[in-house]
C-alpha cells in the first residue's frame, strides 16, 4: 500500500533503532500525546527494538477514553428517547457510562447505528426525516473539522432532524497542563501528527520557547515514530529545543485554513473535562449559538446526568496519564482492571495507556520488562 | 487519535465530492476541506473526508533519507570508528533537510 | 475566522471558572469509575464472540458441570472408539446476520462449519444432523434458498444430511432463523491431531488468505458503506487435510479459526499444548482488498473471521511436504508458514512484527470494532 508500505521497512527500522542507541546514551524521557501513536508504538512492539533509555510515556491522547462520563450518559439518554437514532463511531460504543453504553442501549432496543463517517449520520437523517438523528461527534481538531461539516451541509440542505453531541478537545492545552505538573520530567514531546495536519505547528512553540522541550511532529508509520525519536534525540543531544515536523508529507507549519475555517465557524474554546485528569482549562470545543439548531445539548437543555463520581482510590490513571506513572505500576491493572472490566480512563479505550499495554506490551520478548501481568 | 490512510484520487466529481482508493477498496469522500485535487493524488483519508493532499515531493525525499541510510552503512568507508566523512543522516554530518525548523517565524 | 488561537480570557461569564493551570489543582475524584459490566452476572453479547468471555463461560459453567475426560480436550470436536475405529462428533450453532452475504449464507456456513469442525480431527465426514429454529414470519422463500445452499454444500462434500428437528419461536424471538448442525466422521489410523500436540520447532502454517470472511461482512455492514469486491470464503476443508495427511499423517495440531480470528485460536493452541506461538508478520497471506480495507477501520486481521482456512502446526521436518501439497490443492493456492512454536514463554502467542519488533497477540475480548482513534 502506497505511502504506507514504504513506512514499515524492517532494514531501515534496525538502522534508525541504531542511530537511536548511539545519540541516546543518557536516558529520555519522551511523550507521545496522541493515542494513535500509543497504538502504534504497541502495534509494531517499537519498545522492543529502542534502546532502554528511551523512556516512552503514554499520554492522554485518546479522546475516547477522555469523554467524561456524563457525555457518555447524555448519549444514552437520548438513544433512550423514542424518535432518537444515535450514531456513533465504532470504538465509543462499548464505553461505559455510570451504568450502561451505547452497546448495552442498542441490546435492549435503543437505535444505536455505528457509523464510519459524520456524514453516513447526515445520510441517514436525510433517509428518516420522522427521526432526530444524533451524531456523537468526539475527537481532536483532526475529527472536529469533519464534524463542523456536517453541521454546515445540515445547515445548507435546511435538515432539521440532524443533531451532533459534542466531545471534542484539545492538544495543546492538554500538553500545557501536563508540562505544568510538578512531577512529571519529561525530555521532548512525539507530536500530534494528524492533529498538526489541521492546526499546523504554531500551537506548539510555547512547548519550546516557553517550556524549553523539543517537540517533532510525527507520522504513524513506525519509520515516522523512528525517525522522530531519532530527530528528538539529536535536539536533546545538542541542547536545542525547537518545533521540528518529521511528517512532511502532510504536515504544513501553517496547517490545512481550509479545515480550520470550518472548525472555526461552528465551534468556539471551552472548557473541558478529561476523564480521568479533571477540568483543563480552554481545551474543549462547544458548538456556537448559532449553529445550536444543530446542537444536540441546546436541543435536549434537560438530560439529567450526574457529573459526582465516587473516587476509586486503587485507580490510578491520573499519575499515568501525566507519565508520573507506568501502566504496570497500577496496582490493579491485569486484576481488577482489565480491558473487560476497566476502572480508569487509560483502560477505558484501546488506545489508552494501560489498555495497549495490557493488550500488546505485557510481555515484550527480548526486552527488559517488568513481571508480566494478567 | 485521528486514524488515517493514505487513498488514491480516482476521480473528482465536483468541489464536493471524488471517489478515492485504498488497495482495492474504493469510496465517495468529501474533499471539502482540501485545495483541489485531481485524479491520481493522494490524500489523507479520515472518517470520510480527505484531511489533506499528501506532498508527493516530501515523502519521497523522506524515503530516499531512509534509502541513503541503509546504504551508506553497507559501504565500508562508512565506518563510523573511521575517521572521515560521516554519511548524510547520522550524527555529526550536515542536517538533513528534515532536521530544519520548520515552525512559523 | 483566520488562524486558530486559544484566547481565555475572550470566554463568555458563564463558563465556569477554570481551575489554575496546574494538574496539581484539577480534581481528580472527577475520575469516572464506569460499572464493570461484566460482573452484572447476566449473559452478554460479548459472551458469544469467542473470545475471552467465551472461555470464560466454558471454563466456569460448562467444564466444570459436564466435567469428563473427553469434553476436557477442549478440542472443536471429540473423537472416541467405536468398534474397530474411532469416531469424530462435533456440533455447532449458526447465529449469523446477515442470512445471505457475498459468498455465501447462513445455510452453507452451517454446513461448512461442522464439516470443518470434523475435519479438524483429521476425520472424513459421514453425516451431517441439523436443526432449524426458525422465526415466525421468516419468508418461506428465503428458507428454500438457505435449504437448498445446505444441500448443495453438503453434497460437494460428499455428506447427506440424514435427520432433523424444526421449531417455531415468536417473532422478534429470533434473527430470522437459527441452525444448529451436528456431525459425525471417521477419523483414519495413525492421525492424532488436537490442541495439545504442538512442540517447540514445529511449524505454524497457514491455508491462504485470512480475515477474508469477517471483512466481508464488515464491508456491507449497515453505516459502512465502502465498494470493494470481497466475498466469505467459506468451504468445507477435509480434502484439504487429506491431501496434508497423505503427504504426512504426522499432523499435530489443525484448528480452523473462525470467531475471533487466528488471534483466538493461536491463543487456545499455545494454553492447550503449554508453549509459545510466535507468527511472523511478513509471511501473513493478506489479500490487498482486505488490507486495505482493515487499514481505513482500524482492524486487525488477526482477529477477523475466517470461514474457509485451516492453521496446521506440523514438525519442522515435514512443514516443506505439508506445504507443497497444500498449494496443489484449490483451496490451499496461497498456503504459507507462518510461524514457529518456541517453549517460552508458554500459554502466549506473540508477533514478531514488519519491523522487528515483537508484541503479544492477546486473546480478543470482544468483537473488534472500527476504531477512529
Amino acid at each position: 500500500m502506497k505511502y504506507v508500505s514504504e513506512f514499515r521497512r524492517g532494514d531501515v527500522a534496525k538502522k534508525l533503532a541504531a542511530e537511536i542507541a548511539r545519540l541516546a546514551i543518557e536516558p529520555m524521557k519522551l511523550m507521545e500525546v496522541c493515542g494513535g501513536h500509543t497504538h502504534a508504538i504497541f502495534k509494531f512492539g517499537l519498545p522492543s527494538i529502542l534502546p532502554p533509555t528511551i523512556d516512552l510515556i503514554h499520554g492522554p491522547g485518546c479522546p475516547v477514553c477522555v469523554t467524561p462520563r456524563d457525555k457518555v450518559d447524555k448519549a444514552i439518554l437520548l438513544a433512550r428517547r423514542p424518535g432518537v437514532l444515535i450514531t456513533s463511531y465504532g470504538d465509543m460504543l462499548r464505553v461505559p457510562g455510570s451504568a450502561s453504553s451505547l452497546m448495552m442501549e442498542k441490546a435492549r432496543g435503543a437505535d444505536v447505528r455505528m457509523v464510519y463517517s459524520p456524514l453516513d449520520a447526515l445520510r441517514l437523517a436525510e433517509q428518516y426525516p420522522d427521526k432526530r438523528v444524533i451524531f456523537f461527534a468526539i475527537g481532536f481538531e483532526t475529527t472536529a473539522p469533519s464534524a463542523a461539516m456536517a453541521v454546515l451541509k445540515a445547515k445548507a440542505q435546511g435538515l432539521a432532524n440532524f443533531a451532533i453531541l459534542s466531545n471534542h478537545v484539545l492538544l495543546p492545552p492538554m500538553m500545557k497542563a501536563i508540562l505544568d505538573s510538578r512531577d512529571v520530567k519529561l525530555d521532548g514531546f512525539i507530536g500530534p501528527g494528524h492533529v498538526s495536519t489541521i492546526i499546523g505547528t504554531r500551537p506548539y512553540e510555547f512547548v519550546a520557547r516557553g517550556y524549553g522541550k523539543p517537540i517533532v511532529v510525527a507520522g504513524f508509520e513506525p519509520l515516522d515514530v523512528l525517525q522522530s525519536i531519532l530527530m528528538l534525540a539529536r535536539q536533546i543531544r545538542d541542547g536545542r529545543a525547537a518545533v521540528e515536523i518529521e511528517y512532511t508529507r502532510v504536515v504544513k507549519p501553517e496547517g490545512n485554513p481550509v479545515a480550520l475555517r470550518a472548525l472555526g465557524e461552528v465551534f468556539e474554546p471551552c472548557h473541558a473535562r478529561w476523564r480521568g485528569m479533571g477540568t483543563v482549562p480552554a481545551s474543549g470545543l462547544r458548538v456556537r449559538e448559532r449553529y445550536a439548531a444543530w446542537d444536540a445539548e441546546a436541543l435536549y437543555p434537560d438530560l439529567e446526568v450526574s457529573s459526582e463520581v465516587e473516587d476509586p482510590k486503587a485507580c490510578e490513571c491520573g499519575d499515568i496519564v501525566r507519565g508520573a506513572k507506568k501502566p504496570w505500576d497500577c496496582r490493579i491493572i491485569g486484576t481488577v482492571c482489565t480491558p473487560q472490566t476497566p476502572i480508569g480512563a487509560c483502560m477505558v479505550s484501546p488506545e489508552g495507556a494501560c489498555a495497549a499495554y495490557y493488550k500488546y506490551g505485557r510481555l515484550q520478548v527480548g526486552h527488559k520488562q517488568p513481571a508480566a501481568v494478567g | 487519535m485521528c486514524l488515517s490512510v493514505p487513498a488514491r484520487v480516482l476521480e473528482v466529481h465536483d468541489c464536493h465530492w471524488a471517489t478515492v482508493e485504498v488497495g482495492g477498496t474504493s469510496k465517495r469522500i468529501s474533499i471539502d476541506l482540501v485545495e483541489a485535487v485531481s485524479p491520481g493524488d493522494y490524500v489523507l483519508l479520515h472518517v470520510g473526508f480527505a484531511l489533506q493532499k499528501i506532498d508527493q515531493a516530501e515523502a519521497d525525499d523522506l524515503l530516499a533519507l531512509f534509502d541513503e541510510m541503509v546504504q551508506a552503512d553497507e559501504r565500508p568507508d562508512w565506518d563510523d570508528e573511521r575517521a572521515g566523512p560521516s554519511p548524510p543522516g547520522s550524527d555529526g554530518g550536515p542536517p538533513s533537510e528534515h532536521s530544519v525548523v520548520r515552525a512559523a517565524p | 475566522m483566520g488562524g486558530y488561537r486559544l484566547d481565555t480570557s475572550s470566554l463568555p461569564r458563564w463558563v465556569e471558572e477554570p481551575r489554575p493551570g496546574s494538574l496539581e489543582d484539577v480534581d481528580l475524584l472527577q475520575l469516572g469509575c464506569p460499572a464493570p459490566i461484566a460482573e452484572s452476572g447476566t449473559i452478554t453479547l460479548a459472551h458469544g464472540s469467542g473470545g475471552k468471555l467465551t472461555a470464560d463461560l466454558i471454563q466456569q459453567v460448562f467444564l466444570p458441570t459436564f466435567r469428563n475426560p473427553l469434553l476436557e480436550k477442549l478440542d472443536d470436536q471429540a473423537v472416541f472408539p467405536v468398534g474397530g475405529a474411532r469416531l469424530a462428533f462435533t456440533t455447532d450453532s449458526f447465529v449469523v446476520a446477515p442470512l445471505f452475504f457475498p459468498g455465501g449464507d447462513i445455510g452453507k456456513l452451517a454446513v461448512n462449519g461442522t464439516l470443518n469442525d470434523l475435519a479438524m480431527s483429521g476425520a472424513r465426514p459421514l453425516y451431517l444432523a441439523v436443526a432449524f429454529i426458525l422465526e415466525e414470519g421468516l419468508p418461506l422463500g428465503e428458507l428454500q434458498r438457505i435449504v437448498a445452499s445446505m444441500q448443495q454444500a453438503a453434497a460437494a462434500a460428499g455428506v447427506a444430511i440424514v435427520t432433523g428437528d424444526t421449531k417455531v419461536v415468536e417473532k422478534g424471538h429470533g434473527d430470522g432463523i437459527f441452525i444448529t448442525t451436528t456431525g459425525v466422521g471417521l477419523v483414519p489410523e495413525g492421525v492424532e491431531i488436537s490442541a495439545d500436540r504442538a512442540r517447540p520447532g514445529d511449524r505454524v502454517l497457514v491455508s491462504g488468505y485470512i480475515a477474508q470472511h469477517g471483512m466481508a461482512i464488515m464491508a456491507r455492514r449497515e453505516g459502512l458503506d465502502f465498494d470493494v469486491e470481497l466475498e466469505s470464503d467459506t468451504a468445507a476443508l477435509h480434502s484439504l487435510v487429506a491431501a496434508m495427511l497423505a503427504a504426512s499423517p504426522d499432523v499435530h495440531v489443525l484448528r480452523d479459526p473462525t470467531r475471533g480470528g487466528l488471534a483466538s485460536t493461536l491463543n487456545e493452541i499455545a494454553q492447550r499444548s503449554g508453549v509459545a506461538v510466535v507468527l511472523d508478520e511478513e509471511s501473513l497471506p493478506l489479500q490487498p482488498e482486505v488490507e486495505g480495507l482493515c487499514e481505513i477501520l482500524g482492524l486487525d486481521p488477526l482477529y477477523v473471521a475466517n470461514e474457509g482456512k485451516l492453521i496446521a502446526i506440523v514438525p519442522p521436518g515435514d512443514a516443506e511436504a505439508i506445504l507443497a501439497a497444500m498449494r496443489a490443492h484449490p483451496l490451499g493456492e496461497h498456503a504459507a508458514i507462518v510461524g514457529e512454536i518456541a517453549a517460552e514463554p508458554a500459554g502466549t502467542a506473540y508477533l514478531r512484527t514488519c519491523v522487528g519488533g515483537t508484541r503479544i497477540i492477546d486473546v480478543p475480548a470482544g468483537e473488534q470494532l472500527p476504531r477512529i482513534c
